[in-house]
């Protein structure tokens, strides 16, 4: 079928299989390869992107569900070469090690620091609960989510 | 002021935050534009004979390239007849235990790679590979430890038993029988999954006589020198590329041979082909994590002093025997841990079953061995009724001891036990945590708060004769490439390699390039494993910098007229100048510039005497609800020494992923199969991963002894964190319901497990 999304500002109309995923589409059609695949429950989200501004785990989308709505992977986050404050907390905290986890991570972040921009670090680990990491031990990770409420407050 | 030991944040980061890492499945190279997608096919039954394979249906399918089965494997030569008997190496137990490319005639675990389908698209792949039929013949299943080593039925029947790697226990009972108290059991230490969050991914292209293999992999020269064994290449025919890896932890070192057959599937049919597993796929086919079975007996005296210790393991290695009998073998090296007993013995048997092969994960048999130990000391304690800090005290390896043989055979370099327990004891406020304890002992609380203490001492850079290679460039515009052996998949390998150049030379980071995991550009080198980068591929930085230094030198002396030892480098300004006088003054591209070719080399490989013994204590306080047996971790103190700290980022960010894949252990995760061997957490749905709410913040102390076996003073801290974490959390567990007479809980603590022991101990005190 043929869908037409927006993702990253930039207009995409492809024809796509009725099955595809949003986070296939992404990646093979969009080739925007930040956003990963971390497994096929829905639990890991190491694809999580923004659409139309709110956190989904982009495997559980399909491309056809996405079709007229606006994308955000974190390819899209930095602006004129300035990270988001998102990303630099994440770079000074030291919140990223192997870096798979992390463009759903930080996704994830600035969805819920939308929500709550002052969460406490329980909140956050409770925000974060869909989105695993095995490096970290998510503790950088919870440091950079603080800190970045903290910048942007 | 040096560089060394300073907050430097990472280099690698603004790539990974903007654009997201190059993992395998990423790569966008010309090679692979035209790659068909490869599917395996594998065994869902977990012992079977294969009576046929028919793959007429899938073939007909649109966009079916190729499925190709072992008959398809005639190009290439079975490997030398072999024994089969360990030889001490991490490589794969040959002989009669060989492991399969693909199944030949039998499958032996739920997972097992039978056939590979090619496919032009992605989702044709799955759709295709369930179309194979594939015809098994169900043998019976062999499950668990103890029906291993019962030998009735067997994985490998021309062999005659399923235990291929055994070094008999001394069972000597003459010094326990001297003892006021001996304590005997049998403790679990489950069957994890690794779970990089990446999972395996390889792409592979066989042009013009040249195989390229691009892998996620922490060690690219080893799969190259595993490749050309494998297929029966020179390894100059052959290319292996690690491009970003999503995590290892163990269960990427080298490759295996879902890897090869893709390999050897490109060189067959000249087809790129690309693969990257899915979860599912993962969770059952890559291989696995600790899952030994420890018979523990202790002894000693009323005033604290441990006289004996036995630990008997059967480790479960699962279907094929990957790395030999290494990690029983570790395990019964570091039994004894950070105690002086006067006598220690130790054994294994190591046995198949219809599971998924077991290899090493964080820690490699060294967690086991801590695991164990530290089990039977708080068991020792509760049964002379003595804090299980002050026993750990009265035991310990004096510091005027070191270097220390033990008697099972290491040699500790450098410790200073007490004091990294005091330490962390100061730290987690221990005796006020004891009396918060018995406030709610005393009141009957149902949340009961439970403290555990760890000690550890591990090995790093095990095999420290096999080295590490760096070649650094200075190049005449004064930049300067490292080429490394080593393999980062997280660690910050090119952060800290830049730091240890930028010491040395005053050439600034950021005009320093890390470069590794190319066979083309390094083609000798180890890699990552065993906590042995920064000791072995660091201290090979360390030596090609002041090589390279020597060099200019010379190149300098002669550019300044003046004497070699006159000439000395500002490493703050990164300039030569003659001593004394500030007005000559040569920048690292003028020298590079001076040389016949235009640049300053070094090429070296450091190899370390021996191992180094990272060591510490971890102090875990956990709440316990006694009704429902939930478990809460609300504290983890921890001092961790191995050695120099270089960069305390990224050291402490390796102790907080080694503490959390403890917690996981401790608490939650396990590798669950039924019992006709059918794995029962195949997705991240069912295998509880540990997540963000799971865990508190960590509290990290500092504690650095240097080791003299390098020059950086430095040991291996990849792993200790999953060492001491893990039995000082189960510790907490058992503590906070000790008062209840609960002696031991298996991991994972889990409610149910928890609750059990608390209802079993309370039913054994009315009676």
């Amino acid at each position: 079928m043929k869908v037409d999304l927006t993702v990253n500002g930039n207009k995409i109309t492809a024809d796509v299989e009725d099955r595809m995923l949003l986070v296939h589409f992404l990646r093979d059609v969009a080739d925007l390869t930040a956003t990963n695949i971390g497994c096929d429950t829905t639990s890991c989200g190491a694809c999580t992107v923004l659409l139309d501004g709110e956190s989904v785990k982009s495997c559980t989308v399909l491309a056809a569900q996405a079709n007229g709505h606006e994308i955000t992977t974190v390819e899209g986050l930095a602006s004129n070469g300035t990270m988001h404050p998102v990303q630099r907390a994440f770079h000074e905290q030291h919140g990223l090690q192997c870096g798979f986890c992390t463009p759903g991570m930080v996704m994830a972040i600035v969805s819920l620091l939308k929500e709550n921009p002052h969460p406490t670090e329980e909140q956050v680990r409770t925000g974060l609960e869909g989105n695993l990491c095995r490096c970290t031990g998510y503790h950088n990770i919870v440091r950079a989510a603080l800190a970045a409420a903290e910048v942007s407050s | 002021m040096s560089i060394m030991g300073t907050r430097v944040i990472r280099t690698e980061d603004p790539r990974l935050l903007t654009a997201g890492g190059v993992y395998v499945d990423d790569l966008r190279t010309p090679e692979l534009n035209a790659a068909a997608r490869l599917t395996f096919v594998r065994s869902p039954v977990a012992h079977a004979r294969i009576t046929g394979v028919d793959a007429s249906e899938a073939l007909s399918e649109p966009g079916v390239v190729a499925v190709l089965t072992f008959r398809d494997m005639d190009d290439l030569t079975p490997p030398p007849p072999s024994s089969g008997e360990w030889d001490g190496s991490p490589a794969p137990l040959g002989g009669p235990w060989a492991e399969p490319l693909l199944a030949v005639d039998t499958v032996r675990f739920v997972g097992e790679p039978v056939a590979v389908v090619l496919t032009d698209g992605n989702y044709q792949g799955e759709d295709a590979a369930d179309l194979v039929a594939v015809d098994y013949e169900p043998l019976p299943v062999v499950l668990g430890p103890e029906a291993a080593v019962a030998n009735e039925t067997l994985l490998f029947p021309a062999a005659g038993t399923n235990v291929c790697v055994a070094q008999p226990v001394p069972a000597d009972d003459t010094p326990f029988d001297a003892c006021d108290v001996v304590v005997e059991r049998d403790i679990v230490n489950q069957r994890v999954a690794c779970l990089p969050m990446e999972g395996r991914a390889t792409a592979a292209s066989f042009e013009n006589g040249k195989l390229t293999v691009w892998v996620s992999s922490q060690n690219a020269q080893v799969s190259r020198f595993i490749l050309a064994g494998a297929l029966g290449m020179a390894p100059d025919q052959i290319r292996v590329v690690v491009p970003d890896v999503g995590g290892g932890f163990g269960a990427k070192i080298g490759i295996d041979r879902d890897t090869i057959t893709i390999a050897w599937a490109a060189r067959k049919t000249g087809r790129s082909l690309r693969w990257a597993e899915t979860r599912s796929e993962n969770l059952v086919a890559m291989t696995q994590g600790r899952a030994q079975l420890q018979h523990i007996k202790v002894g000693g005296s009323r005033d604290g002093h441990i006289l004996a210790y036995r630990i008997d393991v059967i480790q479960d290695i699962g279907a094929y025997a990957r790395i030999g009998g290494l990690l029983p073998f570790f395990t019964c090296l570091m039994a004894p841990g950070v105690y002086d007993i006067p006598d220690v013995q130790a054994g294994f048997r190591q046995a198949f079953t219809n599971t998924t092969p077991i290899s090493a994960y964080r820690g490699a048999g060294r967690p086991e061995a801590a695991a164990a130990i530290e089990r039977a000391v708080d068991l020792f304690a509760a049964e002379i009724g003595m804090d299980p800090a002050e026993v750990r005290r009265r035991n310990f390896i004096a510091p005027d001891k070191f270097p220390f043989q033990t008697k099972t055979g290491a040699l500790y370099d450098t410790g200073r036990y007490e004091e990294a327990l005091d330490k962390a004891l100061a730290a987690a406020g221990y005796a006020q945590l004891r009396e918060e304890q018995q406030r709610r002992r005393a009141s009957g609380d149902p949340t009961q708060i439970g403290i555990g203490v760890a000690s550890y001492v591990e090995i790093t850079a095990p095999d420290p004769d096999a080295g590490e290679t760096a070649k650094l460039e200075v190049a005449d515009n004064g930049t300067a490439t490292v080429y490394t052996g080593s393999s980062a998949h997280g660690q910050g390998h090119h952060t800290a390699w830049a730091m240890l150049v930028q010491d040395e030379l005053g050439i600034p980071m950021d005009q320093i390039t890390v470069i590794h995991g190319d066979t083309d550009l390094i083609p000798t080198g180890v890699g990552t494993y065993g906590s042995r980068s920064l000791q072995l591929g660091g201290s090979a930085v360390h030596k090609a910098a002041l090589e390279v230094k020597d060099e200019a030198r010379h190149h300098a002396a002669e550019m300044l007229e003046a004497a070699e030892a006159d000439v000395v480098l500002d490493t703050v300004t990164g300039l030569w100048q003659v001593r004394g006088d500030p007005d000559t003054a040569l920048s690292w591209a003028q020298v590079a510039g001076h040389t016949s070719g235009g640049s300053l080399i070094a090429d070296v490989s450091f190899v370390q005497d021996r191992p180094t013994f990272p060591f510490g204590t971890h102090v875990s306080v956990v709440e316990v609800d006694t009704e429902t047996g939930q478990v809460k971790m609300l504290r983890h103190v921890t001092v961790d020494d191995a050695g120099t700290v270089v960069n305390p980022v990224l050291t402490e960010g390796q102790r907080h992923g080694g503490i959390a894949q403890g917690a996981a252990q401790a608490l939650l995760e396990e590798v669950l199969y039924d019992a006709d061997g059918n794995p029962l957490t195949s997705t991240l749905a069912d295998y509880a991963a540990i997540s963000p709410p799971d865990l508190p913040s960590f509290e990290l102390v500092a504690s650095e002894t240097p080791t003299d076996l390098n020059p950086l003073g430095v040991k291996g801290i990849g792993e200790a964190g999953s060492i001491g974490s893990t039995p000082a959390i189960q510790n907490a567990v058992v503590d906070a319901v000790s008062h209840l007479g609960v002696r031991h809980i298996d991991m994972p603590t889990t409610p149910q497990r928890v609750w059990a022991a608390i209802n079993e101990a309370r039913k054994a005190s009315n009676q």
